[in-house]
């Protein structure tokens, strides 16, 4: 595959532009161009531009008058609810503006579909307490659910036009946020450092071997390699199941630079980067690490997870954390709450078969 | 085995929970033989502390005899008497290599929690939250000890429990306190809070060879435990007289060369560990919590030190600052890097220099562990120390 074609494929490859002009810590905040030049994105986009403006009005309302909102509605007018309908209202405000103040809001569609998820599950409490109107809770649900699916369709109508950003003359915009099958706005970019106190030669090897990668990395089941580029990767998703794909490795300086993407097609679209530098003072190698990946699930699927505290930033530090155990101790450190998923009283577990202890094998040395 | 569990505010009780297991190579498992109570537990015993889980095994302050090694350890054996240092420090990275135990970059797998409180993360301590770590803690009949080699102290048969148990904590942070003053010959110091920590930090200040050491307290009992036991020169109760007049007065009017807080927030009933937006609350709502912190400055001579060694949690509003640059004060701190210490005093206390065990008022068996908390809360009883036997 020649570069051309390969860029055509994946909106440009993060590999050709770092051998074109690569500079440590530059930075993939770069904001996307895109000229949507379709019919159906043009009348998608005034669709989101008219769910922005409900969503303020809807948003002062509650903050202005939640009242006669509460009474509208069915609900119970208490304080609880007053408390409630101001957060939602800010909550509203906030997607609003965030659709009304880009140009493609695809990402802020979304945030009105999870605050409709919100709103049911509201409503479904609601509905189940005594005090309330259920005729007009019942009747402000079957609305709710009804803009629920205009979001949805909104929000899915503008995902797909993302994909690729495609302009007039059929040129491709190459950007920062585009890659290997991601949409625009979806893929979730997480850029993360750690001093290791080893030599950068030693770190360099370590994670060269893609392998050793799941001893420290939460979210990877296994990583086989296929051969020197290629690999083969398995991931944990919810509910105990498994994704896969497989990845190249598109720029390998050694003991300074490794970056690697899925191949096309992939079902967990993702690409990532890590740098080793020495750290000054002879404290070992600094790390740092970039990756994005498109959720599993898809938008809905990272709104959820995210609202639900499943926090990227937090997992990737907490990956690099385990990686520097492994590293400097050969073993990841365990208390006695972290063995286990989810609180646990700090007392020793009533059975070690029951507990999660991850690695405790010596890192080996790998052959580069 | 028995355990002295956290079960909700005001509220302990001795329970039966699983043994601990050996669950990293380098760990070893601990029989207690004796454990104490200290006063950063009281914290949360009074439900300061946030991420506290029902259950959770309390105390930081043991030692015991090695009765299980893992497969890695190499500098203790099963049947050796040891003291367990409160900081689990992994001995390898950078900040344990330059001596700086307590901010071990590796023993806290709940680290997260702690950088959105502190920035970043300090060292896992036993017994005491899962922002630091989640480990069970030594007011137990077993313990498991992370590194082993690291942190575990042999100690000599011909030395008690009771001189040998302050090793672990109380004694090496009041040293550690009395060291950051950097005393010179004829230094005044004054000490806030003669509670344990302040005892022994009154006592070290004198053998790093300060002239004179000034307690303050508001309870005769430990002001009179500072001077006949520690060898504090002077007292001032603060419920009495008014501690900045009174420390002009014993010091020319220059004020403390050196001054040590060992007193903290506890005093005032606030957290170790204080809730990021708690504290934030507390900023706008309260202005008088560091009481000892803000007078130590404030008395502390031109080009002083101030040395901090009660436990702050969060962020304290109404700190002189401008006391602090225009008169060349140094404020120094940190939770005790016990390991660095141990070696050390532990010969201080064969050579006959000093008797740890002077800070003891109460011993109970580990059973009676609800007890000890009320007594050492209420100060019933004259109560300075409370010892918990678990044989």
């Amino acid at each position: 595959m020649t570069g051309t074609e390969q860029s055509l494929r994946y909106g440009g490859s993060l590999g050709e532009r770092r051998r074109a002009n690569y500079t440590p810590y530059q930075t993939y905040n770069r904001r996307y161009t895109d000229q949507p030049g379709r019919k159906v994105e043009q009348s998608t986009e005034r669709w989101a531009k008219g769910l922005g403006w409900l969503s303020i009005g809807l948003g002062l309302a509650q903050i202005a008058a939640p009242r006669k909102v509460a009474r509208l509605i069915g609900v119970n007018d208490d304080d609880e609810t007053r408390n409630t309908m101001f957060a939602l209202g800010l909550r509203e405000i906030t997607s609003g503006v965030g659709i009304l103040s880009r140009p493609r809001p695809v990402g802020w569609v979304w945030t009105r579909v999870g605050g409709d998820l919100m709103d049911l599950a509201l409503l479904g409490k609601a509905m189940s307490s005594g005090d309330n109107d259920r005729n007009r809770v019942a009747a402000v649900t079957a609305a709710v659910v009804g803009v629920t699916l205009l979001d949805v369709i909104t929000g899915q109508q503008l995902s797909k036009g993302g994909n690729g950003a495609r302009t007039s003359n059929g040129s491709r915009t190459i950007s920062r946020a585009t890659g290997p099958g991601f949409r625009i706005g979806g893929p979730i970019q997480v850029k993360e450092a750690i001093t290791i106190n080893r030599p950068r030669s030693e770190v360099y090897r370590f994670w060269h071997n893609f392998e050793n990668l799941p001893r420290f990395m939460a979210h990877l089941e296994s990583v086989q390699i296929l051969d020197e580029r290629r690999s083969r990767w398995k991931g944990k998703a919810p509910a105990g199941s498994t994704v896969e794909w497989e990845a190249e490795i598109i720029e390998d300086r050694p003991n300074e630079l490794i970056a690697w993407r899925s191949l096309p097609d992939s079902t967990v679209p993702n690409m990532g980067s890590v740098q080793f530098r020495d750290a000054p003072g002879g404290r070992g190698t600094e790390v740092l690490v970039e990756l994005r990946y498109q959720p599993p699930g898809g938008k809905i699927g990272a709104l959820i997870a995210k609202l639900f505290g499943e926090e990227p930033k937090q997992q990737v530090k907490g990956d690099l954390r385990r990686f520097k155990q492994v590293m400097e101790l050969g073993e990841i450190v365990h208390s006695d709450s972290s063995i286990h998923r989810g609180p646990h009283p700090a007392q020793p577990p009533e059975d070690l078969n029951k507990v999660e202890l991850g690695t405790t094998q010596q890192p080996q040395e790998v052959q580069s | 085995m028995k355990a002295n569990c956290w079960m909700g505010k005001r509220k302990v009780q001795v329970e039966e929970v699983p043994d601990p297991k050996i669950l990293n190579s380098q760990d070893a498992i601990v029989k207690i033989t004796s454990t104490a109570i200290c006063g950063s537990d009281l914290h949360l015993f009074n439900g300061f502390v946030p991420t506290m889980e029902r259950g959770d095994i309390l105390g930081h302050e043991f030692m015991g005899e090695v009765v299980e090694v893992g497969p890695s350890v190499r500098n203790i054996q099963v049947g050796d008497r040891v003291v367990v240092p409160f900081p689990i420090s992994c001995g390898t990275c950078a900040a344990c290599q330059a001596g700086l135990f307590s901010v071990c970059e590796n023993s806290n797998p709940n680290a997260w929690i702690a950088e959105k409180l502190l920035g970043h993360s300090p060292a896992g301590v036993y017994g005491y939250s899962h922002m630091l770590g989640g480990f069970a803690g030594g007011q137990a009949e077993y313990a498991r000890v992370p590194f082993a080699d690291v942190g575990p102290l042999k100690v000599p048969e011909d030395l008690t429990d009771e001189q040998v148990l302050f090793l672990s904590d109380i004694f090496p942070t009041g040293y550690m306190g009395a060291e950051m003053c950097d005393i010179q010959r004829g230094d005044v110091i004054a000490v806030w809070g003669a509670g344990p920590v302040g005892q022994f930090a009154i006592a070290s200040a004198l053998l790093l060879g300060a002239e004179r050491v000034i307690a303050i307290d508001r309870f005769k009992y430990r002001l009179q435990m500072a001077k006949e036991r520690a060898g504090a020169s002077d007292t001032i109760n603060y419920e009495e007289v008014n501690v900045q007049d009174a420390l002009l007065e014993l010091t020319g009017g220059r004020g403390p060369d050196k001054c040590i807080d060992a007193v903290g927030m506890e005093a005032h009933g606030h957290g170790v560990t204080y809730a990021y937006d708690r504290a934030k609350q507390a900023m706008m709502l309260e202005s008088d919590r560091p009481i000892a912190l803000r007078e130590a400055i404030l008395a502390c001579r031109n080009g002083g030190v101030v040395s901090v060694i009660g436990v702050y949690g969060g962020f304290i509003d109404k700190f002189p600052m401008g006391a602090i640059m225009n008169r060349s004060l140094t404020i120094r701190s940190g939770q005790c890097h016990v390991q660095r210490y141990m070696r050390p005093l532990l010969e201080r206390v064969q050579k006959g220099e000093i008797d740890p065990s002077f800070v003891i008022t109460h011993r109970l068996p580990l059973d009676q562990a609800p007890q000890g908390y009320d007594m050492f809360l209420n100060k019933e009883d004259n109560c300075e120390k409370v010892v918990l036997s678990a044989r």
